[in-house]
């Protein structure tokens, strides 16, 4: 309370561990996210119950924190991924790692890619 | 390669045998959008000829529908494609061949049903372009969701007789010489955007602008949905859309093929391929032939007589309420259903004059006199002569 918002930052970042994934959107998702396709996110290593982040903890953070556009049902929808938009956490279908369950490492790669386009 | 790809070549080839789809030698023009499914069609088309053999003689033909921010920007790539997979490349604009791009029939009509105008024009001009070339075989994009899409809004709109089209992998119709098939149907579209990702396809992915279709849009995430809780599902619609269509008789599948110069256009957008308006197209029918929108919806099925007695009888005994009564005098005309040409523009029809003509003819009527001075310089067409009948008519009153 009261403290300026950069010293905050400073004090969380320095004091919990993080980890650095890449992000990627395709298949049109990367026009809700300023046009560009790769990001790399540096996220705290633990959620807000302490526990290990997962791909569940991830979307709700790229909504607020990455998303420039305002059309949030277009990636999330009742709470989750949108159907029609794929998962690969390594270039493996997030289906058989457990969805959202994933527990995120640093250095991992998530793409998202929207199937939802015209062909 | 990952495993994913080459289950998808594999499947893709099998589905090409089982089927039948190619003759050795033939010569077949790809419906290229630049979009996914008409990326990986002739990406996975070029390896399996190459790698089976099929002796097939590869093109790809693209539609120019006029959509400035969009169109132009996906023919690029498609232009880049066919750098890529070395094919030739054929471009036919609706500026051409109807001399209106859709820029201007959404200036005219608006953006509510400019679908089913793009739907009508696209059908002839991948005809036109494939009769350019000398080819007789057109194969789209069509995937596994955009069938099992098409057949939930048959099936939403009562519309059996579509079904038929719809489900076939290879459609060929009285009012036109040329084949359509869609090597795709078995595939899930999740496969394809994973063997583009994988193969780093190049491809555009931008919505059409004009497009958002109300009742496809449904019908997509109904299907989307499905899919979450049970994969499957797509195909098993697909499926289900092959045995239902199975059970409508043939000529009522049949007239439902001819009348409509544009039954693909039910899944015939986002460029020979999937997003196109049915329901619009629906509508657009009742307008233009309201005594032909009851044969549509008729539900009652005679089965052929060696068709399931059970079934049969239960159809029968429907057949005979009030209801079917008063449908059945309409009926008739399913069955003789006589093909001919345009009397405008001389394109294979069902009708004196075809679909496209008659929306051509609103468009040009209401067309300000100053704009049909200014494109009356092309090409001497049809549509150019329309035109100037209807400047006559406008000058006259």
């Amino acid at each position: 309370m009261g403290e300026p918002t950069d010293a905050s930052t400073t004090s969380t970042s320095t004091s919990t561990p993080t980890i650095t994934i890449t992000v990627e959107f395709t298949g049109g998702l990367e026009m809700l996210f300023d046009n560009i396709p790769f990001h790399h996110v540096k996220l705290p290593a633990k959620n807000t119950q302490g526990q290990v982040v997962t791909i569940g903890d991830l979307i709700p953070w790229l909504c607020e924190n990455l998303m420039k556009d305002t059309r949030k049902e277009l990636f999330v929808l009742d709470g989750n991924v949108r159907p029609g938009i794929l998962v690969l956490i390594n270039e493996a279908d997030w289906e058989l790692e457990g969805e959202d369950k994933y527990e995120l490492k640093d250095g991992d790669n998530v793409l998202f890619v929207s199937t939802l386009h015209g062909g | 390669m990952p495993p994913v790809l080459s289950i998808f070549e594999r499947e893709t080839h099998e589905t090409i045998v089982g089927s039948k789809l190619f003759q050795r030698g033939e010569r077949i023009a790809i419906g290229a959008s630049g979009g996914k499914d008409s990326t990986v069609l002739a990406s996975i088309l070029k390896t399996l000829n190459e790698r089976h053999d099929y002796g097939l003689d590869l093109c790809l033909l693209s539609i120019d529908e006029g959509i400035k921010g969009y169109r132009d920007d996906s023919l690029e790539t498609v232009k880049r494609n066919a750098v890529q997979y070395d094919m030739p490349l054929e471009i036919v604009g609706y500026d051409e061949l109807y001399g209106w791009t859709m820029d201007q029939v959404v200036a005219q009509i608006g953006k509510k049903g400019n679908c089913t105008y793009c739907g009508v024009f696209r059908r002839q001009a991948l005809d036109r372009g494939a009769a350019k070339l000398g080819i007789k075989h057109v194969v789209t994009g069509h995937n596994a969701d955009d069938i099992a899409e098409t057949v939930m809004m048959n099936l939403l709109r009562g519309d059996l007789p579509r079904l038929a089209r719809a489900t076939s992998i290879v459609t060929s119709s009285a009012a036109s010489d040329i084949k359509r098939s869609k090597p795709l149907k078995y595939a899930y579209e999740k496969e394809i955007v994973l063997y583009a990702y994988h193969k780093k396809l190049d491809y555009f992915s931008t919505e059409c602008i004009y497009s958002p279709e109300a009742f496809r849009g449904s019908a997509r995430a109904l299907i989307k949905d499905l899919e979450k809780i049970r994969p499957s599902s797509i195909l098993d619609i697909v499926k289900s859309g092959e045995d239902m269509a199975a059970l409508v008789p043939p000529e009522l599948s049949t007239a439902v093929a001819c009348s409509g110069d544009n039954e693909e256009a039910a899944t015939g957008c986002g460029s020979t391929n999937g997003r196109s308006s049915g329901g619009e197209m629906a509508v657009l029918e009742k307008r233009l032939a309201v005594e032909e929108a009851a044969q549509y919806r008729e539900t009652e099925i005679v089965l052929p007589a060696n068709g399931n007695s059970l079934v049969q009888e239960t159809l029968q005994v429907k057949g005979g309420s009030s209801i079917h009564d008063k449908k059945k005098p309409a009926r008739k005309k399913v069955v003789k259903q006589v093909m001919g040409r345009c009397d405008k523009c001389g394109y294979l029809s069902s009708q004196s004059i075809c679909k496209a003509c008659m929306l051509l003819d609103g468009l040009n009527k209401a067309r300000p006199t100053t704009e049909i001075t200014v494109s009356a310089e092309e090409e001497e067409g049809s549509t150019t002569l329309m035109r100037h009948v209807a400047a006559l008519e406008i000058s006259a009153s």
